[in-house]
């Protein structure tokens, strides 16, 4: 599990001992998902699955960029938003779905489509945003790409509101919901055990990039150490561009798959779900792949809770806790091994 | 009036240098005239065209006082994020905090009833404490954390305002809430503007004076010290979390009097006036105006909030008239926050100074040319020995 992280055992820059993760907060997150089994009943146990899956998406994207540039991405949660509005347009304007498709094939083909165009899209959005407002910033003030970022932010949100106005739209959902499949003899829906699927081997197939591919090794070079990387020949510019790019794609397929299970999508969606998002990436760890999906797990499981036990106006105040509560205890996240810099 | 007083030093010689000199001798001095004399200004000036077509001169004095509780809060963010480097995004949330500390002190919802004038203080005390809540499990960690933690912060405020009815109101707000009063005289809600104006003029001197004291103070060193290298500034036994500590208090307690005086102000406050927008706007005020350069705040505040609350409108009513075809139809009003956004980008890559820009702020910010920067910020200069 050492080996997975795009972030190096140790820095330069650091003056702190970066720390293995044992094996304890494997069997914790263990213990809390066999606890919420049975605390939430499966069905809303599923549901906070796939509640759960979507915030990891968008959490892998802060988390890349955070590793390799050690920059928060405020913009990412407005990329997530813009995702769920692309698909919107795919769906509607290019494939003309209004509700649910008839056949499966049309499922198929009309999910390929959307997730295909929306993700290459986002993606490229995501790197264009690197491209003008972070990297000429590159060796500024840690401020500036900060403030240029919470002003992304603000575009993306007020030009996709001069678009589609600032009231929730209902969106396509092409998987009906009543799809239903009956496992061990609770009912789930398709649509939870696509969203899952989905989500878990686009997060397998990351895992597999970042550790296996040349592409994957100049990213984790990069990020232990931007200097020697380039100096060992890593196109730094290109590594970084394609962080981005992977990173913003994640956050377009979690845009998909929010319009496809809430049925509808709003463009204060970024601000709200990027918060908790974030929270599921200093949870898992900044900087860790797997941290940040485990993470938005958790999210989810501490939204469903809250809402299942009728504090759903709460939910937000309790992520907000859980960010203080991990930056006071374990700044490094439950799987970090890049500890928050002190002083 | 900023261009006069600020120090200026384009020039070695000139009128523009010796004001410069004299207010960078006598700071209070120069606040208080360069202040009052706008103060005095602003009311004259909105008698003559175009500015009386607008509205009345009641009307814009109304606004004035409501654009000087915007220069207050720039000033008090100018304190985390131009002068210690701190990103706050939560800004609002401050500002609530000390609006409902006197909603809740001085309304018929609570029976209770302070003076205004000791809430200014115990708002902003309020308003401090909470800063330090939140700052110092925050401060230990790298400076990014802090802007998230704020950011969650600035969204919770309203939040719990909201839900918590019993003791808010949740969303219709607290409504009634009494005006200052000098002895027996009440400061009238409607008609007169001048006693709100003359407080917040008062609030706006007193708070730019101890502000600039601050900046020059052993403090102020320590903020700028840990702006620029945090590493170097605790190597030369500046205590890092203090120092931040102490900004993002000060910075918050700003906010809490602000909020006080917007409450005395509105007789009623609702979770809505604390959005994110706010926060949003204040940062926007602080960046174009100069991170770190006090007058440049201020003067940058009060240019925003003009441009928000009558060029937007004004520009809508002209189209409106002129009848262009695709220009009357835009709500400029609409457009505001999106061109907050573009200007926040631009400035950052363009001009990370602001338009007001402090001299070691701008040598800062622009690392590249540092070489051959001299002492005057002469590009030709040559090295101080």
């Amino acid at each position: 599990m050492t080996s997975s992280t795009v972030t190096a055992e140790a820095r330069p820059n650091r003056f702190l001992v970066a720390r293995r993760s044992g094996v304890g907060p494997y069997l914790f997150i263990l213990a809390l998902t066999v606890v919420m089994y049975f605390v939430l009943g499966p069905k809303q146990f599923v549901n906070a699955l796939t509640i759960g899956a979507i915030y990891a998406l968008v959490a892998l994207g802060y988390t890349m960029v955070y590793g390799i540039i050690e920059l928060i991405n405020f913009a990412h949660g407005d990329v997530f938003m813009v995702g769920s509005f692309v698909s919107l347009f795919v769906l509607t304007n290019i494939l003309g779905a209004t509700g649910p498709a008839p056949d499966l094939a049309t499922i198929v083909y009309q999910l390929v489509v959307t997730f295909a165009l929306t993700m290459s899209v986002v993606g490229v959005l995501g790197v264009t945003i690197e491209r003008f407002a972070y990297r000429p910033l590159r060796n500024a003030p840690r401020l500036a790409p900060l403030i240029t970022a919470i002003g992304i932010s603000f575009i993306l949100q007020n030009v996709v509101q001069l678009i589609y106005g600032p009231s929730p739209i209902n969106t396509p959902q092409v998987i009906p919901p009543s799809a239903r499949v009956d496992m061990a003899g609770v009912s789930i829906g398709w649509i939870n055990i696509f969203i899952i699927v989905t989500a878990i081997s686009l997060m397998i197939g990351l895992q597999l990039f970042v550790s296996r591919t040349k592409v994957g090794r100049a990213m984790r070079s990069t990020a232990s150490d931007r200097e020697a990387a380039s100096l060992m020949g890593v196109d730094i510019n290109r590594t970084i561009a394609i962080t981005f790019l992977i990173g913003s794609a994640l956050a377009g397929a979690a845009g998909v798959v929010q319009g496809l299970y809430f049925g509808n999508i709003t463009s204060a969606l970024g601000f709200q779900s990027g918060l908790k998002a974030f929270t599921a990436a200093v949870l898992g760890g900044i900087g860790n792949i797997t941290g940040a999906a485990i993470g938005g797990f958790m999210i989810g499981f501490v939204e469903v809770t809250a809402a299942n036990f009728g504090f759903f106006v709460w939910a937000q105040a309790a992520v907000f806790m859980i960010l203080i509560v991990t930056l006071v205890f374990r700044p490094s996240g439950l799987f970090g091994q890049q500890l928050g810099e002190r002083a | 009036m900023s261009a006069a007083t600020s120090p200026a030093a384009t020039s070695p010689r000139g009128v523009r240098s010796r004001i410069g000199a004299f207010s960078d001798r006598h700071r209070s001095t120069s606040v208080f005239f360069g202040v009052g004399l706008a103060a005095m200004a602003l009311p004259l000036i909105v008698l003559l065209p175009p500015f009386n077509s607008f509205s009345g001169q009641g009307v814009w004095m109304d606004g004035f006082t409501i654009a000087g509780i915007f220069i207050l809060l720039a000033l008090g963010l100018n304190i985390v994020v131009g002068m210690s480097g701190l990103l706050d995004l939560g800004y609002a949330a401050f500002f609530a905090i000390g609006a409902y500390t006197y909603a809740l002190a001085a309304s018929p919802f609570t029976g209770i009833e302070i003076s205004f004038w000791p809430m200014l203080l115990i708002g902003a005390v309020m308003a401090a404490v909470f800063g330090i809540m939140l700052g110092a499990p925050t401060l230990r960690l790298r400076g990014d954390y802090l802007a998230i933690v704020t950011l969650g912060f600035g969204e919770i405020v309203p939040i719990t305002i909201l839900n918590l009815s019993r003791y808010t109101e949740g969303p219709n707000g607290i409504g009634g809430i009494t005006a200052p009063s000098i002895g027996d005289f009440r400061f009238p809600t409607t008609g007169n503007p001048w006693p709100y104006y003359l407080v917040m003029l008062g609030l706006i001197i007193v708070s730019m004076m101890l502000i600039y004291r601050l900046q020059d103070s052993r403090l102020g060193r320590s903020w700028m010290a840990v702006r620029e290298d945090e590493l170097a500034a605790a190597a030369n036994g500046i205590n890092t979390v203090t120092t931040k500590l102490l900004a993002f208090a000060l910075g918050a307690s700003t906010a809490g009097l602000a909020g006080v005086f917007l409450a005395a102000k509105l007789q009623t406050v609702t979770p809505n006036l604390f959005r994110f927008d706010v926060s949003f706007t204040v940062l926007a005020m602080v960046v174009l105006g100069g991170m770190g350069n006090i007058w440049g705040v201020a003067v940058g505040a009060f240019i925003i909030f003009m441009i928000q609350s009558v060029l937007l409108k004004q520009l809508n009513i002209f189209f409106d008239n002129v009848d262009v075809p695709i220009l009357s139809d835009i709500d400029f009003l609409q457009y505001q926050f999106l061109l907050y956004g573009i200007a926040l980008v631009g400035m950052m890559l363009l001009r990370p100074e602001g338009l007001f820009p402090s001299q070691r702020r701008k040598r800062e910010l622009h690392t590249e040319e540092d070489a051959d920067f001299g002492e005057h910020g002469d590009p030709m200069g040559a090295s101080p020995e």
